[in-house]
């Protein structure tokens, strides 16, 4: 039984495909549209509202919400002014990954928390003698992400009480819209210009009518996971469970990631005096890097299409993302077809019509302009193709920090 | 005329059957003897009230080794295991706590009391799958002796050494906790919603005359997670045609590899000559031959009654005489004209093919225990119910329910009185305790069987009903199951061996104490076979 979010009334009467995926227990459309191509294009090229409620969302206040969050997350949140937004993972006592979201810096002493997975007993659990509350705000706040060039004029038209217009990069602001009282962020999970809204349940649809009704100028589109899913890749954001596996829901070490492992090693943020949890275990690892790596994939598309064409068909991987984990083999050399690692997320890039993937890779093989074999099957046969490693992001419009 | 077998297995029960079945594929000619008119012991389904077909003592079906069900292609023979996925517990003020397979519902529903609960409950399935993973190779073992140190032990104890040095330290330390920890204190390491704590805990009493508080449940609690269907463990699943339905499968299994079964067969005692058996004594005068005869009834029948006191060592009699049987539980089988209504979630629903517990609270299962410390059964007692013509429709009539109740706590030995003269007073206790849950249920009620422990005792011949052939506590299990020094299926007599629920590893609808067995048996028959040829 999927619970329904606060804008189910208005996302089921749009979403003319039927299609829909348990996400944290609630309903959340795919696409709208049968095909999810028209939704993904206005991510690029207008606006795309998402309903991201199913979302967890904590609250931390009280005199030590600073220090305690700064003791759960990698990175260092007394850099976080008031007003501010950071993101980042938290890692259990050996230094794997639990779970990654954002920590929006809403006072001195108070934070909100945004995470894929239920985790108010870890926040509680290491408060554990400091004067800090953490609540579950999860049915309490309704949240949307406005992402797209055209947002941030959307938001201007509606948003009164405050300057969405040069809000920075990671930054929040409180406002209305209407009657309802939002948090804006400048975050999102597309790597482009846009908006995360965060509003109390009840006034939900508020702000999803008054957002579809000044977003038609604007070429705004309601958009699903499908879309979300290709924009994120393009974006190089790592979705939990796909391009990594929690250390909660590992049942065996080598599953388990550090953020060093997920291409996060920047934000591992030690200093002196400052002990998170985690710190010792990834000093250790940072001394001592492990052999796994995130990387970026380009795959060499006239190899697809070659492999395609040889048997009469056109390059059909040109569809939706992929989360089916594809082996990496080693390209040339003595060891030529070794699996050195997995692709974890794949898709062909709309915007920058390459095939692009996010990998697992022994670290070796991780630099840009490595070369390296994917497998590829055609018509029931396994093949391995060309690609490379590149730089991530695969997509970074500068609209996205200006 | 008597009749010469290669080996007579006593008691067509699942292991014994499991035992034969296993004998005959390796080509010896296998005899079972079951008491009973029908094979199963107490894996059986019985058309008590005309239409209704209750699984009259074990009701529901995890345990069951997956080697065995491959191994003796139980599906071919009729097996088929529906699954029981989801768990039901009303609470006296009309509130619920209704758990399933839905990750996200059940999520919700622990949230409602908790929701640090929630959280914790993933946690805690994760620490069972890891300590069910670490038990499972046990199941598949003899258990070594570390006290006698024969080089069959010593081979075992390094194997078992290394197996757990390889688990994570954490790991290693909660199965220390699981074996010396009450199940109500285990369970407390995660959770602090007390319905949530009594319905886990409550798998940590069944078969065993202890409560949720006392220490050793926690252990019985991980016995009943040891369980896997497909591949997964902890599930529960339903037998369709009833739990006899297995012991049928297994019993066409062994035929079809030429073991034969004789049913209305009592054996009176085995046939011993020179520390030898030689083969058994029906209870009508016959005598059957055999050199190797397996008891796969309980070691109180298998050494007291079975042979002659003076055949045994001391040791193993006064250890016998020791072992716990102390049967707790009764079964309550009811033919219902219609549905049961549960107040808390009323009609039709998934609910209905899942179990439903009465448990509460753990108070008011530690209150079930102590009616039964000083030998009256449980006022309010727990309760385990299935409804499985919910599940198989071939069950009941259409539209006509059976529900099996599984009740604890009912004390073989009763303070005052006799179960022929308490039955129906227990029986009364049970509906009313359900009633309170179930409004409609007296009303609809169109015949009721009460299985006590003296009923279970007489009708299965399970010493003083326990269902499990001895307590599965950590003093009776592994290589103290049933005795120190007897807990390699061989017996003192030579050519006798057990091959019962009450051997390693123990009891539930396993079958792993059978096959065990009876690997012991080909390899001892191997090795006198090479010691012939030897010569």
């Amino acid at each position: 039984m999927l619970l329904e979010t606060p804008f189910h009334p208005r996302t089921a009467a749009l979403c003319r495909s039927s299609r829909w995926r348990n996400w944290s227990g609630c309903a959340a459309a795919l696409s709208y549209e049968p095909g999810h191509e028209y939704e993904y294009y206005a991510v690029r090229n207008g606006s795309a509202l998402f309903d991201v409620s199913p979302l967890r969302k904590y609250e931390v206040t009280g005199p030590d919400a600073a220090a305690l969050v700064d003791r759960v997350v990698t990175r260092n949140v007394f850099r976080c002014a008031e007003g501010r937004v950071l993101y980042t993972p938290w890692c259990d006592e050996a230094g794997k990954l639990i779970d990654d979201g954002t920590v929006q810096r809403l006072g001195a002493d108070t934070f909100r928390i945004t995470a894929a997975d239920p985790c108010l007993r870890w926040f509680q659990d290491c408060a554990l003698g400091m004067d800090a509350t953490v609540r579950d705000v999860t049915l309490d706040l309704a949240a949307l992400a406005l992402q797209g060039p055209t947002s941030r004029d959307i938001l201007a038209r509606l948003v009164t009480g405050a300057d969405t217009r040069s809000l920075p990069y990671f930054a929040l602001v409180q406002g209305s819209i209407g009657p309802a009282p939002v948090t804006i962020t400048r975050t999102g999970y597309t790597g482009d210009l846009g908006y995360e809204i965060w509003v109390p349940t009840n006034h939900g649809l508020d702000v999803w009518d008054a957002l579809i009704e000044t977003g038609r100028g604007y070429g705004l589109a309601p958009a699903g996971l499908d879309a979300l899913d290709v924009a994120r890749i393009e974006a190089g954001l790592l979705l939990k469970e796909v391009d990594y596996v929690s250390s909660w829901a590992a049942l065996i070490e080598s599953r388990k990631s550090s953020p060093y492992e997920a291409g996060l090693g920047w934000t591992v943020q030690p200093r002196p005096g400052r002990d998170f949890v985690g710190r010792r275990a990834l000093e250790r690892e940072a001394a001592k890097p492990s052999d796994w790596a995130l990387a970026g994939l380009e795959a060499d598309w006239p190899g697809i299409e070659k492999r395609f064409a040889a048997v009469g068909l056109p390059p059909l991987v040109a569809g939706r993302a992929s989360r089916d984990a594809v082996p990496i083999y080693e390209r040339g050399g003595r060891a030529a077809g070794r699996q050195i690692g997995y692709v974890t997320s794949a898709t062909f890039s709309p915007i920058l019509k390459k095939y692009i993937a996010l990998a697992t890779i022994r670290r070796e093989f991780a630099s840009p302009g490595s070369r390296i074999e994917i497998e590829l099957t055609v018509e029931f046969v396994r093949h391995k193709v060309p690609a490379r490693v590149v730089e991530t992001p695969f997509f970074d419009p500068a609209r996205k920090r200006t | 005329m008597a009749r010469k077998y290669d080996a007579i297995v006593i008691g067509g029960g699942h292991n014994g059957l499991v035992h034969a079945a296993y004998l005959a594929r390796a080509g010896l000619d296998v005899c079972v003897l079951e008491a009973r008119p029908l094979v199963g012991g107490a894996t059986v389904t019985e058309e008590i009230f005309p239409g209704f077909k209750y699984s009259v003592f074990s009701y529901v079906v995890s345990l069951m080794r997956p080697e065995i069900i491959r191994e003796l292609d139980l599906p071919r023979h009729g097996l088929a295991i529906l699954p029981l996925d989801s768990t039901l517990t009303p609470l006296p003020d009309g509130g619920r706590l209704y758990r399933d397979a839905d990750h996200h519902r059940t999520w919700r529903e622990i949230a409602r009391f908790s929701i640090r609960d929630a959280e914790a409950y993933d946690e805690y399935g994760r620490s069972l799958f890891y300590m069910a993973r670490a038990v499972k190779h046990l199941l598949g073992i003899a258990p070594p002796d570390p006290a006698r140190l024969r080089p069959g032990d010593i081979r075992g104890l390094l194997g078992l050494a290394r197996h757990f040095l390889d688990l994570e330290p954490d790991q290693l330390h909660l199965l220390v906790k699981l074996m010396t920890m009450s199940a109500a204190d285990f369970v407390d390491e995660w959770f602090e919603t007390d319905v949530l704590k009594a319905t886990l805990s409550a798998s940590g009493i069944i078969g065993t005359f202890l409560g949720p508080r006392s220490p050793g449940t926690a252990y019985v609690l991980l016995h009943h997670y040891m369980g896997e269907i497909d591949g997964h463990f902890r599930a529960w699943g339903f037998a369709r045609g009833g739990t006899g339905a297995v012991a049928n499968a297994i019993a066409s299994a062994a035929r079809e590899a030429g073991a034969e079964i004789r049913t209305d067969a009592p054996v009176a005692r085995v046939l011993v000559s020179n520390g030898r058996a030689t083969g058994v004594a029906l209870a009508n005068g016959d005598e059957l031959h055999a050199s190797v005869v397996s008891s796969s009834l309980d070691p109180h029948r298998t050494f007291l009654d079975l042979v002659d006191a003076d055949e045994l060592p001391g040791d193993l009699v006064s250890a016998v005489r020791g072992y716990r049987f102390r049967g707790s539980s009764a079964k309550v089988n009811l033919a219902l004209d219609a549905a049961p209504d549960f107040t808390c979630m009323p009609g039709h629903g998934p609910h209905l093919r899942g179990a439903v517990s009465i448990s509460p609270s753990i108070d008011y299962l530690e209150r079930a225990y102590d009616d039964a410390r000083y030998g009256d059964y449980s006022r309010e007692p727990y309760i385990d119910i299935v409804i499985p013509s919910a599940i198989d429709p071939g069950m009941a009539p259409p539209g006509k329910h059976v529900m099996s109740c599984f009740v604890q706590y009912a004390p073989y030995q009763l303070r005052e009185g006799t179960w022929d003269e308490k039955r129906e007073a227990f029986g009364d206790t049970v509906v009313d305790t359900l009633a309170r849950y179930i409004p409609n249920l007296k009303d609809i009620i169109l015949h009721r069987q009460i299985v006590t422990p003296l009923d279970i005792e007489r009708t299965t011949g399970l010493t003083q009903g326990n269902i499990f052939q001895g307590e599965l506590t950590p003093s009776q299990l592994f290589f103290l199951r049933p005795a120190t020094g007897y807990a390699g299926y061989r017996t003192p007599v030579r050519g006798y061996y057990q091959c019962g629920s009450g051997t390693h590893p123990g009891g539930g609808i396993m079958g792993a104490p059978g096959k065990l067995a009876a690997s012991r048996v080909l390899a001892d028959l191997g090795r006198q076979r090479g010691r012939r040829r030897g010569r």
